[in-house]
């Protein structure tokens, strides 16, 4: 499709914001990881990042994501489904409650659940009332995936839910007609259509998970170093925008390979789909 | 396209207010200070608010008016970041004295002539109310680039509840101990909070262990990690700020952070107690002016102003730290409002400030030696950081992952070959 000249002047600012905020600092990220602190160049940054220690900080990283983004989609996968079948009013209640979190800083969220966590706080008061004795939960792995299983819900809930309210209700009606139970329909339509609400969803939660910093601060008592955490104090502490670029690059182009991956099973199912549908169509 | 149109006239509304909001601020002169957090009488609580005041002293002085732009960071490499950045017009700045040191070799402060200032303002300089003491310090031997704010000690705090005075008194009169292994002692594991920042962790470690902190030698950072990995069991959590939260609430017993902000706490927790242990981590805030200021006379005189006698004291009771000025550990109603205790936390008797902080000050570390640093503090917080039982999940997850992948690869082939 040819664009006319307006159309072009009015993509410019986007253009232009492209390349000065995302575009450039890629650039300045590449150039810092591949230089030394004299300027020349250099891949001992690059090389510093494949030792065990920072490699085993990359594990407990997925780890932690991985977990996180799992009990998301567990959680959030049959929320989206319930609140696409109620009504109008319903769903846009439902919208709000799960959108109110998102308004408030994550900062002041993950602070306060430092206080419902902590030894002589919210929920242990409440059980030691009771004389149920106390839990050890905060300063623990769960305790970061907590976290981040509420910061990031939302974010795997509206893409999910934005598929499924999307799918056209004569589809269902049709299944319904073919005989379709409630457990064929969400399985047999429901589930293949939602797909793509779900592979945008887990890299939403995913993504920031793997590189979050605060949270394990807060939550993991900074006993539990997450790549985010190496990240920022290379260059808040130490100074090194070195290595800190070369950390951040590295995490970069290993997330962009998993999202690959990911995309390239679910394309390729859409592309069976439609190779499917091109030689149905041509057999009749 | 109506609402595009209404949101669009909106937003360059709200851009045009922002603009002129931030640009034209109505007056004469204008002075960036740029702060440490809740470093300064702000006029929370009924306190001064210094800066305001600052300002009705500007016009009453020199008849011009003035908008000071008051700014805060959490540490000095923050600070530093933005100031060597050199996209930044701050006019007066707070650093510490390994951070001065840095700064003046290489070139981003500028020289304060604060008599020189004062003379053609035709105030009285405050200057020679620093005490001698205080003065041609290591980093700035002079006395050229920094006047003195500041200055403290590192100490632990404790919650007498939870700990037997019994172990601290043992620890105080024993000759041997240095008063930091209290810090390792197993009675009050997952009780302890320790420092979440690399110099001030391993600093614990190594005024325990009679280790320089600024040694440049690999091995005796590794001994303080040994001794730092022995700790690590018993530590509840690696914490900066969140001390305040942790130590008042009663979740912690044992925590160190700085002598002034033990006061803070203890406002809110009465039941804490402080202690020095020896050697301890000796620290001087300074005020200096970056090269890339604008405006020096107006960020010396605000300099001057900060140590005259009624702003230093108001400063000095809404922060607690100890104060180089004479104006203010001398000052009557300072004293009473402080208390016995915090004056003599504060004020150690016959403590040699200047010997004490060249000897156990931190210096600028080389590049390479804080690359040994943060390697090492990372297999700190590597070690034993997660439990078994997380890996096992992760593991699952991930099978159940590569077991889905293979069921959509085996369904594509199923289905290419049907059709």
């Amino acid at each position: 499709m040819k664009r006319t000249f307006l159309q072009r002047c009015a993509a410019a600012p986007h253009l232009v914001w492209c390349a000065l905020f995302i575009i450039a600092p890629l650039f300045f990220v590449a150039y810092y990881a591949f230089t030394d602190s004299s300027g020349a160049f250099s891949t001992e940054n690059i090389q510093r990042f494949f030792t065990a220690e920072y490699l085993s900080i990359l594990l407990n990283s997925v780890c932690l994501a991985l977990i996180a983004t799992v009990v998301c989609l567990i959680i959030a996968y049959p929320l989206a489904y319930i609140i696409s079948r109620m009504g109008d009013k319903g769903q846009r209640m439902m919208m709000l409650l799960i959108m109110i979190p998102l308004w408030m800083n994550f900062l002041i969220t993950t602070y306060s659940w430092m206080t419902i966590l902590q030894d002589t706080g919210i929920i242990n008061s409440i059980l030691s009332f009771f004389g149920l004795g106390t839990l050890n939960m905060i300063n623990t792995p769960g305790a970061i995936v907590v976290g981040m299983v509420f910061c990031y819900l939302p974010y795997m809930v509206l893409p999910i839910y934005s598929v499924m309210a999307g799918i056209d209700k004569s589809l269902l009606e049709a299944s319904r007609d073919l005989g379709c139970g409630t457990l064929g329909q969400l399985t047999g339509v429901i589930m293949p259509m939602s797909v793509s609400g779900v592979v945008s969803g887990i890299t939403m939660v995913f993504v920031p998970s793997i590189s979050t910093f605060y949270i394990s601060q807060k939550l993991g008592g900074g006993k539990i170093q997450l790549i985010g955490d190496s990240i920022e104090s290379q260059f808040i502490s130490y100074n090194n925008y070195h290595f800190g670029a070369a950390l951040s690059l590295v995490l970069m182009i290993l997330i962009l390979i998993s999202t690959a991956i990911m995309n390239y099973f679910t394309d390729e199912d859409e592309k069976g789909r439609e190779k499917r549908d091109t030689q149905r169509r041509a057999l009749k | 396209m109506k609402k595009i149109l209404t949101f669009a006239a909106v937003l360059t509304a709200l851009a045009a207010i922002m603009i002129f909001a931030s640009g034209c601020s109505g007056s004469d002169d204008e002075l960036y200070v740029y702060n440490w957090g809740e470093y300064i009488s702000d006029g929370s609580e009924g306190s001064l608010d210094v800066i305001s005041e600052f300002e009705d002293y500007y016009y009453e002085l020199t008849g011009r008016t003035i908008t000071v732009h008051y700014t805060t960071y959490p540490s000095n490499e923050d600070m530093y970041a933005k100031i060597s950045a050199g996209t930044s017009s701050y006019d007066v700045i707070f650093p510490s004295d390994y951070m001065i040191e840095r700064m003046i070799s290489e070139g981003l402060l500028q020289s304060i002539n604060i008599e020189e200032v004062c003379e053609s303002y035709g105030v009285e300089c405050n200057y020679q109310y620093i005490d001698d003491m205080y003065r041609g310090l290591f980093f700035d031997e002079d006395g050229e680039y920094s006047i003195p704010y500041t200055y403290g000690m590192v100490g632990i705090i404790y919650n007498t509840t939870m700990v037997d005075e019994a172990d601290v008194e043992e620890l105080l009169s024993d000759e041997d101990s240095t008063g930091w292994e209290l810090l390792w002692n197993e009675k009050y594991s997952g009780k302890i909070l320790q420092f979440n920042n690399s110099r001030d962790g391993f600093a614990t470690a190594q005024y325990m262990l009679g280790i320089d902190v600024n040694s440049t030698l690999e091995s005796d950072w590794r001994t303080a990690l040994d001794k730092l990995l022995e700790q690590k069991p018993l530590v509840q959590s690696y914490v900066m700020d969140e001390i305040f939260n942790k130590m008042e609430s009663g979740e912690a017993a044992i925590g160190v952070y700085y002598a002034g902000d033990y006061f803070t706490m203890l406002e809110n927790n009465e039941n804490l107690a402080f202690y020095y242990p020896s050697p301890t981590n000796v620290f001087v805030d300074c005020m200096c002016i970056p090269a890339e200021s604008e405006n020096p006379e107006i960020a010396a005189l605000f300099i001057n102003y900060m140590l005259s006698e009624e702003i230093a004291v108001a400063n000095a009771e809404a922060i607690y730290y100890a104060s180089p000025n004479s104006l203010v550990y001398t000052n009557e109603d300072y004293i009473e409002y402080m208390g016995e205790e915090a004056m003599e936390v504060l004020y150690p008797e016959g403590y040699n400030f200047s010997e004490e902080l060249n000897a156990y000050a931190y210096r600028n570390l080389d590049s390479e030696t804080l690359e040994v640093v943060s390697s090492l503090w990372e297999e700190l917080k590597i070690s034993g950081g997660m439990s078994f039982s997380v890996y096992v999940v992760f593991g699952v997850i991930a099978v159940v992952i590569i077991a889905a992948i293979a069921a959509v690869v085996v369904r594509k082939k199923k289905r290419e070959r049907n059709y």
